[in-house]
Formats: structure tokens, sequence, C-alpha cells
């Protein structure tokens, strides 16, 4: 197919809860204003959100799910790093 | 909104790293999302290609039936009530397309393999809205399937489709409601509103139990799909639990079902139908339904008539990236 | 009193609903997936509009005449829309002329009417001023880009721009019932929006890289219910269900 691709963006949306921005999706768009407009339009149709991001899609740097174990497992045994680690008297109360 | 199971599914695996592939297995099993990233056979990306993208297609198509009624409902509230559902199936389109995206096939490509005719969507929007009523029968009816099909597959394996039907599904709760409404607000309204219920209802209830695909001993993948997690339920399960909800509702409604065969099993509490014509399920699929050239041609003028307004904007674009690149150069 | 105010209620009223009938026309046919989303949008900001107004018509008007009535059941010279907004959609160029001019002159115009001395439609303005401030970005952001993007694009722009040009002149006037309710203070007096109107016009057409048309006659009549050819067949196509099966509840 000839036509010319239309750039992928990636769209993130803050919520009225003041949670951070959340991917919600993506558009397609020629430029930055028409992304942000696409988003509005596409994701907030139902008073999702208060605050919209759109990154070029091209622009997102992934870890490598092959180096998953590399990247994630060494710190799963760094447990002294929960508080569930450390034993408090139930006498003390909440800490 | 709405899924058909048309898709088959590539058994001709080649060889794979049994290891792999095993590990998949594993994954699959214990529940785990597969993400677009994971090493992952490739026939399931074939088969969740052509399913999310059979599904996207159905939603954009699923437009024009809809559509057709937009501009002649009969009040401001069920105008706006129509247009808004109608822009969701776009949205939901949207989402689809997004999903299957990420893997690896562009958007572009996709709306070529429809375009085309090389890919199927749903036979349900090859039947015309002949009046108001049907507005109502495809919300209730259609959407109605559509949502048996859809629950299951916010379980589905891979993340970015489950993702997408989650919110797709949250969306979609208005859509059967305002269907049935409109409908009991006609048949309470007048006899002959009822009669053009009834015959609305006449029309689009063998097409919706078609939806769910053929019969379990004729399907081709469930076995596959169903080891994937790409599929929860088989055809039959489905039609059976959509059959056994919307029975009663019709009764409600004061309207007859089409069918003769149809009652209720005492023992099993399922509603028994009769037999479904297969062959006009695959006359209308393989492109001799009521409506399929009319749906196609409008998809292709669509596409045709906006290709200026799509060059425009990446010209736009282009030109003023080179504009800025040009200012920075010389400052 | 109560006769003008009704007209002027009416007369917004129709343009919103005329207007979300043009834009229904494109659902499921726009140039791209999120531009029918986007369009589906602002048809309905319009028909909203259109239902808040006619039903503050209705109770102003005191016969029981509610929103649907009012909309679907008066005939074609009792309706007292600009011819703007009736324009046929024509290319997505045609479109977004119509809106961007109409938002361009509906923004300031929301604006002001938030200080009527009406509080039902100062409550409608300022509704109906952020749906407005949208409408004309996304239709400003169009016509820059389609006037600067390929020559086709430019062209098909240049055409819609002086095809519609004529009936911007109209959202200007002012007759005896406009007058009556700018004296009131309950009326935006539209004179003073032309300037800045111009100007917005000016700019966005400037940067589309589009001519800006000459000044000329203005075609007026929808105020009066005097339309053109095409609005007829919006009214016969929107009105069909209340015609053909009268009194029945929807």
């Amino acid at each position: 197919m000839s036509e010319k691709a239309t750039p992928l963006w990636e769209v993130f949306i803050r919520s009225r809860t003041g949670m951070a921005h959340r991917h919600v999706g993506s558009v397609h768009a020629a430029d930055p204003e028409m992304a942000l407009q696409a988003a509005r339009d596409v994701y907030t149709r139902r008073g999702e959100g208060l605050s919209v991001w759109v990154v070029p899609s091209s622009a997102i740097v992934a870890s490598d799910p092959d180096e998953k174990g590399m990247m994630f497992e060494p710190t799963g045994t760094k447990i002294y790093r929960h508080p569930t680690f450390y034993e408090i008297p139930d006498e003390v109360g909440n800490m | 909104m709405y899924t058909q199971a048309l898709n088959t599914v590539d058994t001709a695996s080649t060889v794979e790293d049994a290891e792999r592939e095993a590990a998949f297995q594993g994954r699959i099993d214990a529940e785990e999302k597969i993400e677009p990233n994971d090493w992952m056979p490739e026939a399931y990306r074939k088969t969740l290609v052509r399913q999310i993208s059979q599904h996207a297609h159905s939603e954009i198509v699923g437009m024009l039936p809809e559509g057709n009624w937009i501009t002649r409902a009969p009040t401001l509230k069920r105008k706006a009530a129509l247009l808004a559902k109608v822009q969701d199936e776009g949205g939901h389109g949207l989402y689809l397309y997004s999903a299957a995206e990420t893997l690896g096939v562009s958007r572009e490509e996709l709306t070529e393999q429809l375009l085309s005719g090389k890919a199927k969507y749903s036979s349900i929007f090859n039947y015309p809205t002949l009046t108001w009523a049907d507005i109502g029968a495809i919300g209730w009816l259609v959407d109605g399937a559509a949502i048996m099909n859809q629950i299951p597959l916010c379980r589905c394996s891979f993340g970015p489709y489950s993702r997408a039907m989650i919110r797709i599904c949250k969306e979609e709760s208005f859509h059967q409601r305002q269907g049935y409404e409109l409908l009991l607000t006609m048949c309470r309204s007048s006899e002959e509103q009822k009669a053009m219920v009834q015959d609305a209802l006449n029309r689009w209830w063998w097409p919706s139990l078609m939806m769910f695909g053929p019969s379990d001993k004729d399907s081709l993948h469930s076995a596959q799909s169903m080891a994937w997690k790409i599929k929860r339920f088989t055809n039959d399960e489905l039609r059976q639990k959509f059959v056994d909800a919307t029975v009663p509702q019709a009764h409600f409604l004061g309207l007859t079902i089409p069918d003769e065969d149809l009652k209720l099993n005492e023992e099993t509490g399922h509603w028994e139908y009769g037999e479904i014509d297969w062959s006009e399920f695959a006359r209308v699929l393989k492109g001799d339904g009521p409506c399929n050239r009319q749906r196609m041609k409008a998809r292709r003028k669509a596409h045709a008539e906006g290709g200026w307004v799509r060059e425009a904007a990446l010209a736009y674009a282009e030109k003023r990236a080179a504009r800025r690149a040009a200012k920075s150069a010389a400052a | 009193m109560k006769d003008q105010l009704f007209a002027y209620v009416l007369r917004l009223a129709d343009d919103a609903a005329i207007l979300g009938q043009r834009l229904g026309e494109w659902c499921g046919h726009a140039p791209t997936l999120e531009e029918d989303i986007g369009l589906a949008n602002i048809g309905l900001d319009y028909i909203g509009q259109a239902r808040a107004l006619y039903t503050y018509a209705g109770e102003i008007e005191g016969k029981g005449r509610d929103e649907d009535q009012l909309c679907f059941l008066r005939h074609e010279r009792e309706f007292s829309n600009c011819l703007l907004v009736e324009q046929p959609n024509g290319d997505f160029a045609e479109t977004i002329a119509r809106e961007f001019f109409f938002a361009a002159f509906m923004l300031p115009f929301w604006t002001r009417l938030k200080a009527s001395r009406d509080e039902t439609l100062a409550a409608i303005a300022a509704k109906a001023e952020k749906e407005a401030a949208y409408h004309l970005r996304h239709s400003a952001e169009w016509v820059i880009r389609l006037g600067d993007g390929t020559g086709e694009s430019h062209e098909r722009m240049q055409d819609a721009v002086e095809a519609l040009w004529i009936y911007t002149g109209e959202l200007f006037e002012v007759d005896d019932t406009l007058a009556t309710l700018i004296a009131d203070g309950i009326a935006v007096d539209p004179e003073p929006i032309r300037t800045e109107w111009r100007e917005t016009v000016a700019r966005v057409l400037s940067e589309a890289t589009l001519a800006i048309p000459e000044e000329g006659y203005a075609q007026t009549g929808g105020r009066s219910g005097i339309h053109t050819e095409h609005f007829g067949h919006l009214l016969s196509e929107m009105q069909y269900m209340q015609r053909a099966y009268p009194g029945l509840k929807w």
C-alpha cells in the first residue's frame, strides 16, 4: 500500500483523582497539536481526565523482555526494604 | 463492539524452539499476560492480529448501519445518544487497531486489508437498518451478543487486547441499555410502534445468533484458541448464554421470538432454539449479504475522499519541521 | 418583550440544532478515525446546546412545546438559523471553514452573553463558551494545515473560504428584535464582535497562507426564515420520523 504512515503517539491522562498520568492508549496524528486534540477527543469523552500528555511512540525506550532477569530479579531478594521485614511488638501500636 | 468467531488458526507451526513454546504455554497457564515484545509463537501472533483486526474492522463497518439513522433520529435525546454510541464504536475500532499495531502491523496496512476485501468483519453489519426500531434492535441484540463475546476477552492472554477490551466493555455498558429502553418506549407507546419493534426482532434475531460463529462441531479453531486463552468459552456456550438472557427480555416487551422450535427445557433451565441457517451465514460472510457491497463502497469512498486531508496534514508537519530546523540552524 | 426573547432564543437554538445535524452526517465518513470521533464530539456539543435552548424557548413561549416539538415540528419558514450553519458539509475543507467562521463568532458571543441580564441565557453561555473555544481551536488548526499543506489542500481550503464568505456577514446582522433585546441588556450586540472576528480570521488565514476575501455582499435572510435551497432537504430528513408518525413517544 502506497499511503504514507501517519505517526503513532502514546496518550497519558491524569484523572480527577490526582493520580500520576497513566497510559491509556494511542492515536495517529501528523503533528503534536493534532495528536493532542485527537487524544482529547478519543480518550476523554466521559470526563476521564484533567490533563493529557502525548508522546511520539518512537521516542519511548523500552527494556528488553529477554533481560527481565537481569533487570528485575535482583531486587526480589532485598526483603529488608519492606516494612514487614522488621518485627515490632503489637503493644507498640501502628508504625 | 463485535467479535465474531470467523478466524481460523494457523496450526502449521514451524520448527520453533520447543522449549520456548513450552515456557510460553506455562506463562499462559499461570494466567500471566503476554506483552507485545515478549517471545510468542508465530501462530499465536498471527491469530491475534487476525482476530483483533477483524474485531476492529467490525467496529468501523458497524458504524454504517446505525449511522444511517443519526440524521433521522426522532428526538434530540435519541439523536445525541445514537451519535455518541456510533462515535464510541469508532473509538473502539481505534483502540483495537492500536492493540493490533503493537504486534507489528500498521493502521495503514490494516485499513488496506479491509478495503481490499481481504479482511473479514462481522456478518451482522451486512444487514440493512430499515426502520427506527432497528436502532433499538441493534443495541439490544447485536450489542447484547457482542457483550457476551467481549466480557471473556477482557481476560484474554494478550495484554494490549485485554486492556482494550476492558475499556470497551466499560464504555459499552450504555449501548445495550439505550437500545432496550428505546424499544420499551416504542412498545409502550402504541400498537403501531410495537409492530415495528416486532418486525425488527424478526429480521435481527437470527443474524444475531450467527454472530457467535459456527457451531462448535464445525468450528476449526476453538481448541487452540482456548489453550492460548485468547478464547475462554466456545461459540455454542456463548450463544446459549445469549439466548437464555434475551428470551425473557423479549417476553417482557411482549414480543415473540421468531423461532417456532424455541422452548424452555425445565430440567436444564436453558432455552432450546431451532436450527440456524448456516448457509445464510456462509453466504453473507462470503460477500453476498444484503449490504456487503454498500458497506465496502462507503468505507472506500470515505477513505478515498479523505486522502487529500491526510496528505495535507503530513505535508504541513514536514514543512513545519523543516522550517524549524532551518531556523535553529540559522540561530 | 416575551415574543422577542422567544425569537432570540429560538435563533440560537436553531443555529445549534442545524449545525449539529450537519455534523451528524459526517459520522462514519470522516478522513481519519480520530477526526471522525472529533467531529462527533463537536456535533454532540451543538445538540446539547440546542436541547437547552429549545427547552428554554418553550418555557418562554408558555404553550407547552418541548425541545422536540420546536425542533421537529416547525416548518421551513419558521426556522431562524443563520444561513452559514445550514450549508452542506461539502468536502472536509468546507466543513472546517464553516466551523471556523462560526466558532470565531460564537466564542466572543458566548463570552459576552455570560453577562446577559437573563440568567438562563447567561448560564447556557457559560457552558457553551468552553465548547466554542475548543471548536475554534480545532477548526483553526485544520484551516492552517489544509491551507499550508499540499497544493490540492490549499486550493480546496481557499475555495471553501470563498464559497462560505458570503454567509458570514449575517452573523453581525441586527434587526428590530435584536435591537430591542440589546437595549434591554439581554442580547449581545454583534457589532463590536466584528473586529475581533476579523482579527481571528485574518490571523488564521494568513498563517494558513490563504487569501482573505474582500468585504462584499452579505447574503442574509435566515433570521426571518428565508433559507437556502439546501435547507428544505435537511429538514425533511431531520423531521421525517415526527412527520411520518405524529404524536407518538420515542
